[in-house]
């Protein structure tokens, strides 16, 4: 198989201090999940999954319908929505907005969709600063590195790493004690926020019915980011909408539980339009830029489109015994773990990373947890047919296909199955300490044949008269 | 450059749209399907309990809460907490009500989005009241209004809500309830569930790293 995953994963499982790291923030968040769905706090927390699954089924399957409905909310309520292709449009639209107000600094609340898209990269090459000011997306920013995890973007690192950035860039002293981290991050920020000519964020749901943007967190960035600014664009993806405010009683429930274990998290923002007559704060301009970036290619097939029920909560990543191993950065998009290995194939083609559906041992574990029921083991397995199918139009993948129809000609040959039993009965026990299966066997037990194959027996068993 | 992008965006929201229509194989103008009616479950509790719910839950999250009977008793409790500090405080009547306008700590009254701004970013306290608050999961809920702006329970490092019990609801589905739609009422609306906090480095938890790292609330 061409594109092997990359050599870094040997790194990262060599580096006990990085899996230690990995082992517990997965494991804290998977505890405090278990603990927040647990049967007597949440009886209905089943029902609710099948509800959310069904609610997200129905928008996707008439998406161009809410689509249009959220936009003409977004007009009423004095917003205007900008729909995009791609990420150069985003760009295009934030640029020339940026040029038509005089702005230079921008304020970004954490937003996979604008990491999806290079956003920052794009808007600093014409001279805009763009500012990063979740905790741990800012320490990422500062560091060039791209989130380890959805939800704990910065859980590769430690304490003295981020004292190691901070000095660096901020030309602070040394500082390894946490909470005086996080003050010299508020204040640096608090500069940004109180200066910032444009406040960007994602969006955890779009309600239609309302026109609303509902983005969940813990810090008060988003806040910040949303409150502070005279003009607020939202970066989302078509695939966030939600038909009816009221839905959110279902999805709420589940996404902060689900992610952080938290009934609801410190701060939701229900946010629809400019601010009103008389409101004394808040922006005068309200955007949603709606993007498309590879999106409706995923719509396009009824089964694989149920990978755009995802809400980001990031359980899938902390139950998967691949991510836990070999965490974030082995993986090759910006979204990682068993939801990434889904959607990254459909956006970027499965032959770009063929290994990455074949990166699991499909226990399962993600779908048990995902809060909107989407079958991501059923969907590895499809991905990884189409990987193969695409292999044999390339001609690759030669080697295991004539291995397997050798494989399939003998089973279908007893008497030439049986002369090749005897000859490697003799030769079994010498193979696996060579070549590629000397490998497989050093860390498995290598099957003992019994003495007399099953058929000897057969032959010379007695029969009871 | 501006206008070019500008003409691109129009014909943009073809695009995206032609082709979600184009992947759902369904044509312009079709309507969806009946959807079944907002699955909304609240509880039938004493509301009576709410208040000591509210308060279980919301010192859980790290808050302090404190109850009194009449409004008269609030500003003892403010005078108390401000001691030394100085205080931004809504517009919102109820607090006037309540005598908290008038305490000398408390800074009132503003209409100018820049002043508002600038007395926040040097308050130790911000004072608000609180349009809802759900006992379930020791949450508030603000309204931006013109009595209410966002910044008071935003930047100031400490914050305080006052507000009437009957202001106590059981959970997010009753607030759904009575607020089917919020954007027919305010450009934003906050559910506010314990001090600000992060867990970014190393999961350890550090309140107050954005917003107000202490919150109070007194119930009348």
């Amino acid at each position: 198989m061409t594109g092997q995953p990359s050599e870094t994963i040997n790194q990262t499982l060599g580096d006990a201090r990085l899996q230690l790291a990995i082992y517990s923030a997965t494991n804290r968040l998977m505890t405090h999940r278990a603990g927040a769905v647990r049967a007597d706090l949440l009886p209905d927390y089943q029902e609710l999954r099948t509800e959310a699954n069904q609610l997200k089924k129905h928008t996707i399957e008439h998406l161009d319908h809410y689509l249009e409905l959220f936009e003409k909310n977004v007009i009423a309520h004095g917003g205007k929505v900008v729909y995009c292709s791609d990420s150069q449009e985003v760009a295009d639209f934030v640029l020339g907005l940026a040029k038509e107000r005089g702005a230079h600094l921008i304020v970004k609340s954490k937003s996979m969709t604008t990491e999806e898209i290079h956003f920052n990269e794009r808007l600093e090459k014409h001279g805009l600063e763009a500012v990063e000011t979740d905790l741990g997306e800012y320490i990422l920013q500062l560091a060039h590195q791209r989130p380890y995890h959805i939800v704990a973007p910065a859980l590769h690192l430690t304490r003295y790493d981020v004292a190691e950035i901070f000095s660096k860039n901020l030309g602070v002293e040394n500082e390894v004690v946490i909470e005086k981290q996080t003050k010299i991050a508020r204040a640096a920020l608090r500069e940004k926020f109180l200066h910032a000519d444009i406040g960007v964020t994602g969006a955890n749901f779009l309600v239609a019915d309302s026109g609303a943007v509902v983005v969940v967190e813990n810090e008060g960035n988003a806040r910040l980011t949303t409150s502070a600014p005279k003009i607020h664009i939202t970066v989302a993806g078509i695939e966030k909408l939600i038909p009816r405010a009221q839905d959110l009683g279902v999805f709420l429930t589940l996404l902060g539980r689900s992610a952080t274990g938290q009934p609801l998290t410190v701060y939701t923002s229900f946010l629809s339009g400019p601010r009103r007559n008389g409101e004394i704060d808040g922006p005068d301009e309200f955007y949603v830029v709606l993007l498309d970036n590879g999106r409706t290619k995923l719509l396009a097939d009824p089964e694989k489109r149920q990978s755009l029920y995802c809400i980001r909560c990031g359980a899938c990543l902390n139950h998967c015994p691949v991510y836990r191993k070999i965490g974030g950065h082995n993986y090759p998009w910006v979204y990682s773990g068993p939801i990434g290995a889904i959607i990254t194939p459909q956006f970027h083609g499965v032959l770009k990373d063929p290994w990455l559906p074949f990166a699991s041992s499909l226990c399962g574990a993600c779908a048990e947890v995902c809060p909107v029921k989407i079958e991501i083991p059923k969907l590895l397995l499809k991905l990884r047919s189409e990987v193969t199918d695409a292999q044999r139009r390339q001609g690759v993948g030669g080697v295991e296909r004539l291995a397997f129809g050798i494989w399939a000609w003998v089973m279908t040959h007893p008497r030439i199955y049986l002369m090749l039993a005897r000859i490697g009965g003799i030769f079994l026990p010498l193979l696996p300490k060579v070549g590629p299966l000397g490998k497989w066997a050093s860390q498995r037990e290598v099957p003992k044949l019994a003495k007399t194959s099953f058929h000897q027996w057969w032959k010379a068993r007695e029969v009871p008269k | 450059m501006v206008e070019s992008a500008r003409g691109a965006q129009v014909n943009s929201r073809e695009v995206v749209l032609g082709n979600v229509r184009k992947a759902l194989d369904r044509a312009a103008g079709l309507l969806p399907t009946t959807l079944t009616a907002p699955r909304l479950k609240i509880p039938i509790l004493d509301r009576g309990r709410y208040t000591t719910l509210f308060g279980q839950n919301f010192e859980k999250l790290g808050g302090k809460s404190f109850f009194v009977r009449e409004p008269r008793e609030v500003a003892p409790i403010l005078s108390e907490l401000l001691q030394g500090k100085r205080a931004v405080a809504s517009n919102a009547p109820f607090l006037a009500a309540c005598g908290i306008t008038g305490l000398p700590q408390v800074q009132s009254g503003f209409t100018d989005r820049e002043a508002l701004r600038a007395a926040c970013v040097t308050a130790d306290v911000g004072i608000t009241s609180a349009d809802y608050a759900l006992a379930e999961t020791g949450t508030l809920v603000m309204l931006s209004s013109p009595e209410e702006p966002r910044l008071i329970s935003l930047l100031p490092p400490v914050h305080i809500a006052v507000f009437p019990q009957s202001r106590m609801l059981a959970n997010l589905d009753e607030l759904l309830a009575v607020l089917p739609n919020p954007a027919e009422q305010t450009s934003s609306m906050v559910l506010i569930t314990g001090p600000s906090r992060t867990a970014d480095i190393e999961q350890i938890l550090v309140r107050g790293v954005h917003g107000p790292g202490e919150i109070y609330a007194v119930i009348v």
